[in-house]
């Protein structure tokens, strides 16, 4: 799954990222972590889409979930970080495991529009239980550790989790498990033939997307210092699809590589309009239309192109 | 409180009403979804479309009841033309790539049409009122009820019948069925697919912006009314199971009596219950209740 090139491409994206401090300035170190915190959840989804083939359109949920479930142990229970964090995946995990219980009983379209009824529950729930969530108005003051008020300690926290969580994601592509995942992808019928069990494959799969979209969630949480409804609302869902899809879905690194141009294009275009949705909407249709293998794709005709006319030359 | 009749007669009408606006717009997300197999999120902004252009073209010919049923009319016929054009040069060039993309292309139209909407409408909320013809209440005897959401009732069961007729005794009607069931075979036989597609794609949401207009005098119209109206269809398809006509109308006749009842019984969780009753129901027939298993179809 994760070409050389790839691994150089993610390996050279974190030594960037790690210089981002040295500029000195909190606006790039703020850009930088909210790269970090949605290429992550990219990169999750992506285990459904790119790895089973599995289309989720509720991966929102789970993103959500982590978030509370951090904000809450963090500030009404008051568990330390080493503590509360873990809890919060923990729970993610578990309730990845529930509502894909009943999702990997459906294929395709049918567990698309399953995982997007299931995220709405999520967000009824995240919007109505005030008691917990804070209802519609957020949970909001979330009690950090003291070093996160520190911009340069909390972009090296971030960092640490986005780079083991991506380490651990790229292992499993590169296992057995995650070949099996592309036999899936490739054909469930004859996967199923050679002896895999497909639905398991599948729920597994569903936790392990779950569980990191819930660590991105608890950096949010801890990011925003709240947490809100909207984040397991249907269009974050889309949101987070999209930068798979701009990237490139069949790739290990096009999810991160979609968020960080589309959180890149949005910062640049928010100066000039406040019509940000329909460029997204735009951008995402030329896209769909004209390159729907997204950018690592376009690299790829590209480069084979280049070296195709080398050859013509030699 | 449920022991008095004037009162338990109203909650089920508004139960009814709400049921039956609903019903016209899933009934045609699910025709949608059944010919062309796309999970069509734009939906939801369709409706929003045909609300927005019926308060355009009741703002211009004044609150008569001319103004309001060309303003329906015009909702249908402006979002048909958007969707014909929509489905010639766009989507029909998707037909046989992955479903990911369709669905996606589809959630590229929301977030162009929401910010169109705030372009040529702006952002504040609009209403809409009754048409002259249909202001008023209608005495039932122990109560009066709103003319408006009577007709809405009345409507909702008349356009689930002419949809049944249309799909099961006419030759359009067989042709579609065809086109469920297999499309390549349709093919070979001579029908010409696309065709087929894109009036399906262009009736649906015709339908939905109908369904928004005539929602238009019963809701607030504003950029954000798609985005849980698309959610509501989908949860009736899902009950109702995808692609069946009496599904959306069961689906929908249970959203609208758990939506309405709910809110009385369960007060603010009425909206967690809908969720709860799909997965129940999921949990029995993973299909819906009027849906086939994935493995019988192609």
């Amino acid at each position: 799954m994760a070409t050389r090139g790839q691994t150089i491409f993610l390996i050279l994206l974190f030594v960037a990222l790690a210089l981002v401090p040295l500029a000195g300035e909190r606006y790039p170190l703020e850009l930088a972590v909210q790269l970090m915190i949605f290429g992550l959840f990219a990169m999750s989804l992506n285990v459904l889409i790119g790895h089973v083939g599995s289309i989720s359109f509720g991966h929102a949920a789970f993103f959500a979930i982590g978030g509370y479930a951090c904000a809450y142990f963090q500030t009404r229970l008051g568990w330390p970080i080493f503590v509360s964090m873990p809890a919060a995946i923990g729970l993610t995990a578990v309730c990845a495991l529930i509502i894909g219980y009943f999702c990997v009983r459906l294929t395709e379209l049918y567990f698309a529009i399953l995982t997007l009824a299931f995220s709405m529950l999520v967000w009824a729930v995240a919007f109505k239980w005030t008691e917990v969530t804070g209802g519609g108005d957020g949970f909001v003051g979330i009690t950090a550790p003291d070093f996160m008020s520190n911009p340069v300690l909390f972009f090296w926290f971030t960092f640490a989790i986005v780079a083991v969580s991506v380490g651990l994601l790229w292992l499993l592509s590169n296992s057995t498990m995650g070949k099996t995942f592309i036999a899936i992808r490739e054909n469930p019928t004859r996967a199923d033939f050679l002896g895999v069990n497909v639905r398991r494959m599948r729920l597994i799969a569903f936790v392990i997307a779950g569980a990191f979209a819930g660590i991105a969630g608890a950096l949010l949480s801890f990011y925003v210092r709240g947490m809100f409804p909207e984040s397991a609302f249907w269009t974050q869902s889309g949101q987070v699809m999209i930068m798979v899809l701009l990237g490139g879905m069949h790739s290990f690194v096009g999810p991160i590589l979609g968020a960080v141009v589309i959180y890149v294009l949005e910062t640049f275009i928010s100066q000039y309009t406040q019509y940000w949705p329909i460029v997204l909407g735009t951008i995402l249709l030329l896209i769909v239309m004209f390159a729907p293998d997204g950018l690592i794709g376009m690299f790829r005709s590209i480069g084979r192109r280049m070296s195709m006319r080398g050859r013509r030359n030699a | 409180m449920f022991s008095n009749p004037a009162f338990l007669t109203i909650q089920v009408l508004n139960s009814l009403s709400l049921a039956m606006n609903l019903f016209i717009i899933a009934s045609a997300l699910t025709l949608i979804f059944g010919v062309l197999r796309i999970v069509n999120f734009a939906h939801g902004a369709f409706y929003m479309i045909g609300a927005y252009v019926l308060y355009s073209v009741v703002g211009s010919f004044g609150e008569t009841d001319l103004g309001f049923w060309t303003g329906v009319i015009a909702a249908g016929v402006v979002m048909a033309a958007v969707a014909y054009v929509v489905e010639r040069f766009l989507l029909s060039r998707l037909y046989d790539k992955e479903h990911l993309l369709q669905l996606l292309f589809t959630f590229a139209l929301v977030l162009i049409i929401k910010d169109a909407v705030i372009i040529i409408w702006g952002a504040p909320q609009y209403s809409v009122s009754f048409p002259p013809m249909l202001s008023g209440a209608v005495n039932l005897g122990i109560t009066y009820y709103p003319t408006y959401l009577l007709f809405l009732c009345i409507l909702g069961p008349l356009v689930a019948i002419g949809l049944w007729l249309g799909l099961e005794k006419t030759r359009w009607g067989r042709i579609l069925r065809a086109a469920r069931l297999d499309r390549e075979m349709l093919g070979a036989l001579g029908t010409d697919v696309t065709k087929v597609f894109s009036a399906v794609f262009v009736i649906g949401a015709a339908m939905a912006a109908i369904g928004g207009a005539l929602a238009a005098p019963r809701v607030a119209v504003d950029p954000g009314m798609d985005a849980l109206v698309i959610i509501d269809c989908f949860i009736i398809v899902i009950i109702g199971g995808i692609g069946s006509l009496w599904g959306s109308f069961v689906g929908a006749l249970i959203l609208g009596f758990l939506t309405v009842f709910g809110t009385l019984i369960f007060r603010e969780w009425e909206i967690v219950l809908v969720y709860v009753m799909m997965i129940g129901v999921l949990l029995v027939r993973p299909w819906g209740l009027f849906g086939q298993p994935e493995a019988e179809r192609h």
